[in-house]
């Protein structure tokens, strides 16, 4: 293992106060437990979003704190879902006073450290809803799972509720449209190699240069197929072709395509793969509104992709276009 | 025998050094079919255990304001799912015994009985979903027989202990139904599950403890 660190231990806790010097103008941070906070919390009289998990997806979710999207941020260790308390304080320090909602992934870690969380802010007098996302086609959402994960589809829910609580939505219609959202978006990724977490040292799952994962998470989980390497045509249809099988989407939608690199994947791959996947939604006749490319919910260096597809609305539309002003998304 | 505060205490050192030694194989166990940070978690969560409880007065506690204290840790310290399962196990585990000064046998089977119940409430597994709950569930059922037939503390946690071992090899042939894990689907057998592993590693800690 090779990373710039000093000690696996204190990974997260050097890297968030790097980025609190290095964005002193968009945010604060609290430590211990660590919190990364929008420089103006807290806002009166508008929703606090806030989301967090395990570190090591950056941007998401600490790049996504600012005007227009997440009131605050909660990491966890690498992979590693925050603690109750964290949540906790997060959820304290940027209440104005017209509650909160919590953007949780789906993984099991999350949902239950979030919910602990949730509890103790409801036993303090909070009002605090919690919105779950869960994108990804490659799980099957059946009871023999812990359901579908959460992936890159959290970065749509997040800006999406965050615009409507900047414009000064209540937290009953922000929760409402995140959850439209959550309905409308899904996800696949893939990978040509694994991440090392820190702490442990060395990759997660080893691949042949021969061979990918197909469907694979976030945390360096190995996905549900591993199959011999194509090209990126067929990459690109092996992860369109479950998105738009599962809503469904098909003639005449209008939808945000999010071209997603894992972390290791070069912008000279991903719009490559951006590219084919435009033409293959041509092909299907879904129109293609709005466009984010890069890396924005990665899984440390794990070099692949993910695309997320969310079906528009005027509503949607307008929110994904309302002003942001964070870390990793600014327009 | 029975089992006091500062009984707890040493259980709880014994257990947190069987989980230092066993970090990196239970990091091993997660990342075959999880992300790779069950032993960093736990080991994380048993140093502050170790710490906390180290600063009570063991002298004028009870067992179970002990336990409560290594629950409240282990929520607030480990993170991912096994925070909030452990820190549950033990927090019901503490309500169980919350007015004994002392422990006997069968309280400490219903400690534990009452910890698999927290688990199962918070985590929704049964027996065979490959989780914790494999090895915990055994372990309560003979920690309860072991009770009835007139075991002391130590006598009950040896019994567990054994049983959970058997349950932990149990969930190897096993297709991951919960957690992360279950993800994998049909590719999660073969694998030890290091929930069940790690609950296991402590109940023999402790039981090695209470000898």
């Amino acid at each position: 293992m090779k990373k710039i660190i000093n000690e696996p231990a204190t990974v997260v806790a050097d890297a968030v106060r790097g980025m609190a010097l290095a964005h002193p103008d968009l945010l604060r941070v609290r430590h211990d437990p660590s919190v990364i906070i929008r420089a103006d919390a807290p806002v009166r009289g508008s929703v606090a979003v806030v989301s967090g998990g395990g570190s090591g997806h950056e941007p998401l979710h600490g790049g996504f704190v600012g005007p227009g999207m997440l009131s605050a941020a909660v990491p966890g260790e690498v992979f590693t879902s925050p603690t109750p308390d964290a949540v906790q304080a997060a959820v304290s320090e940027t209440d104005g006073g017209t509650g909160t909602l919590l953007v949780v992934k789906n993984y099991t870690g999350d949902v239950l450290n979030f919910e602990t969380a949730a509890e103790l802010a409801a036993a303090d007098g909070l009002d605090v809803r919690t919105v779950v996302v869960d994108d990804d086609v490659a799980v099957k959402d059946s009871t023999h799972t812990a359901g579908r994960r959460g992936v890159g589809g959290t970065v749509m829910v997040e800006k999406i509720a965050g615009a409507a609580a900047a414009r000064g939505d209540d937290l009953d219609r922000c929760e409402e449209l995140a959850r439209r959202v959550v309905s409308r978006v899904r996800s696949m990724g893939m990978a040509l190699s694994a991440p090392t977490v820190p702490h442990a040292g060395e990759p997660s799952f080893t691949l042949s240069e021969h061979e990918m994962e197909i469907g694979i998470g976030i945390h360096g989980e190995p996905g549900r197929h591993r199959v011999p390497l194509e090209n990126a045509d067929g990459i690109v249809r092996r992860l369109l072709d479950p998105i738009l099988e599962d809503l469904p989407f098909g003639d005449g939608d209008e939808v945000l395509l999010f071209t997603n690199s894992m972390g290791g994947t070069p912008p000279l791959e991903l719009y490559l793969a951006h590219g084919i996947a435009e033409s293959v939604l041509a092909e299907r006749g879904v129109q293609v509104r709005r466009r984010l490319v890069g890396p924005f919910t990665t899984s440390l260096e794990m070099q692949g992709m993910s695309l997320t597809l969310l079906k528009l609305d005027d509503e949607l539309l307008e929110l994904w276009d309302a002003p942001v002003h964070t870390v990793a998304l600014r327009w | 025998m029975s089992c006091t505060a500062s009984d707890v205490v040493e259980a709880l050192r014994s257990g947190a050094a069987t989980v230092a030694e066993h970090r990196d194989e239970l990091v091993r166990l997660d990342r075959e079919i999880g992300d790779a940070d069950h032993g960093e978690n736990m080991d994380r969560g048993f140093r502050a255990v170790l710490t906390a409880v180290e600063q009570m007065d063991v002298d004028s506690e009870s067992p179970g304001a002990v336990l409560k204290k290594a629950a409240t840790t282990l929520i607030s310290t480990v993170g991912g799912a096994s925070g909030p399962l452990y820190g549950t196990a033990f927090l019901r585990a503490a309500t169980a015994v919350t007015d004994l000064d002392e422990l006997d046998g069968s309280a400490v089977a219903g400690a534990l009985q009452a910890g698999l119940e927290g688990v199962t409430a918070r985590g929704k597994a049964v027996t065979g979903d490959k989780t914790m709950v494999d090895a915990l569930s055994p372990a309560v059922e003979a920690a309860k027989a072991a009770a009835a037939s007139g075991e002391g503390p130590s006598g009950v946690l040896a019994a567990a202990s054994d049983a959970a071992h058997q349950g932990v090899a149990a969930t190897e042939p096993l297709v991951a139904r919960k957690g992360r894990a279950s993800y994998l689907g049909e590719r999660s057998a073969g694998h030890t599950d290091p929930g069940a592993r790690s609950t296991a590693l402590l109940l023999s800690a402790f039981a090695r403890r209470q000898a």
